[in-house]
């Protein structure tokens, strides 16, 4: 809490929101755009999609790699402790020498990231909903929403609906049917288990479970296979951050379409567009970045290999940055 | 206001995206759709459709009934078409090392005792769990996606799956 304080800046603007520095960046906020500066330069994007970044950035713990919140501003995580950076992943940027980067303790970062989110999401805005379904971002300062910007990721130890793991999710809980899910079937497996085997005969309806899903790109550990996570995630409209991988990450489509725009990691030059339809699996290799545009809300796969020593193997040339070769 | 319907992928119904390359060599994003190659696949084969390291998810397609298997780690079997009904056994004996990798086929039927049963519908996930033994069966054909790890029945085939041009 001490470290959050100290990184919160003076009184409210005339639009109502505090500024907030962290090490040699300060981030303003006015109606309608985040101003960003740090020692060699500065950055204004629209407030909408810089907070939706934000607020993956927080819930994903910075997630595996790099978040782009956009082609200028992101952050690199080192899993213990995250760069924040300015131009470090935009060609132009580096050639022209005007890229900066530092690094913060996550506890730190994170803090100070939460704390924008808490005074910079107004009431009627909820980061996480697809554009249809909240309020606008935009405007001085009106309330908060707390509760929005305070969601818990799911992650489950072993699966879903377990004795003692993440529940189930259903009107009662707060989770009712997307609008855009109603035709989901609702039906649950039948399971008929024996005496002393509650604890392992176990199924549940993993489609009606994303149905109820009430955030988008948001990936929720829903399985667990040792390293091997499946972290499904409803999508609709446009991924808010562009993703740059530190390890193959794979994308199983498991419902409607997402198109992804890939770019190399380092430089954003384009690399390729991945369609993907109801049944299609695709790698993401460990050097691009992706982003993705789902035109209905729809279901993917995001499978995840957990390992804490891929990304150095991969850095050190130990490991591929495609998962097999043919 | 708006009807919406959610597109699923089925084995006699299926659409294929794909990968439109601007300067990059498809191969590096491992292409294939699931539907179709349960389609071209026999019964009960594990052919993995996605890999990292060495974990594996597997498209099998269901019909008629497995063998029993034995696993040496938690495995998650997603009905993503169809409907398959699993039975579980806990084994009299420990018939798997847990340190081992991936689920081994065991002949004829094991002894032990039956711990219960899981009719899975479409989009329905059951665990099943280590050490244990499971058996599947599908009146109709029917498509498994496993959450796994690579073992000795997993099948590459990635030239034959995959986008390559």
């Amino acid at each position: 809490m001490s470290t959050q304080q100290a990184t919160l800046g003076d009184e409210p603007n005339e639009f109502g929101y505090r500024p907030f520095t962290v090490g040699g960046f300060k981030f303003e906020r006015d109606e309608y755009f985040v101003h960003v500066e740090w020692p060699t330069g500065r950055h204004v994007a629209a407030i909408e999609p810089f907070l939706k970044a934000l607020m993956r950035d927080v819930a994903w713990n910075f997630f595996y790699g790099t978040v782009n919140f956009d082609a200028v501003i992101g952050t690199l995580n080192h899993y213990g402790n995250v760069d924040l950076f300015a131009g470090r992943f935009n060609e132009a940027y580096r050639q022209a020498e005007l890229d900066h980067s530092e690094n913060f303790p996550h506890d730190e970062l994170k803090a100070t990231f939460q704390a924008i989110l808490n005074d910079w999401v107004n009431e009627e805005f909820d980061p996480f909903a697809a554009p249809q379904e909240t309020g606008s971002a935009y405007g001085t300062k009106n309330g908060d929403n707390l509760s929005a910007v305070s969601r818990d990721r799911v992650t489950a130890n072993r699966m879903v609906g377990l004795p003692g793991d993440e529940p189930l999710r259903s009107d009662e809980s707060g989770y009712p049917i997307n609008r855009m899910f109603a035709d989901v079937d609702q039906s649950e497996p039948k399971v008929v288990v024996e005496p002393g085997y509650e604890a392992e005969v176990s199924a549940f309806n993993f489609f009606s479970y994303l149905s109820r899903s009430d955030v988008t790109w948001n990936p929720s550990v829903v399985s667990v296979c040792r390293d091997s996570l499946m972290c499904p995630t409803t999508e609709e409209f446009i991924l808010p951050i562009i993703h740059g991988n530190d390890r193959v990450e794979w994308f199983i489509q498991l419902s409607d379409e997402i198109v992804w725009e890939v770019e190399d990691r380092d430089t954003g030059r384009p690399r390729a567009k991945v369609v993907m339809k109801a049944g299609d699996c695709a790698a993401m290799p460990a050097d691009i970045r992706h982003q993705g545009y789902s035109p209905k809300r729809s279901m993917l796969l995001v499978w995840e290999n957990n390992s804490a020593e891929l990304p150095g193997m991969i850095a050190r040339g130990e490991a591929p940055t495609v998962p097999v070769r043919f | 206001m708006s009807e919406y319907t959610t597109v699923f992928g089925r084995l006699d119904q299926y659409t294929k995206g794909g990968v439109e390359i601007i300067n990059d060599d498809p191969k590096n994003y491992v292409f294939s759709n699931m539907f179709e190659v349960a389609s071209r696949a026999k019964p009960w084969q594990k052919i993995a459709v996605a890999k990292n390291q060495q974990y594996v998810l597997e498209a099998i397609r269901a019909e008629g009934t497995s063998e029993w298997r034995v696993t040496p780690h938690d495995e998650f079997a997603l009905v993503v078409d169809g409907d398959v009904v699993i039975e579980l056994l806990d084994p009299a004996s420990a018939l798997v090392d847990p340190g081992e990798s991936g689920s081994r086929a065991i002949e004829g039927d094991p002894e032990g005792t039956h711990m219960g049963t899981i009719y899975a519908g479409h989009g329905h996930m059951a665990l099943l769990p280590a050490g244990r033994c499971y058996r599947m069966s599908a009146e109709k054909p029917s498509v498994v996606l496993l959450q796994s790890i690579q073992g000795p029945d997993t099948i590459e085939r990635w030239a034959d799956i995959c986008q390559k041009f």
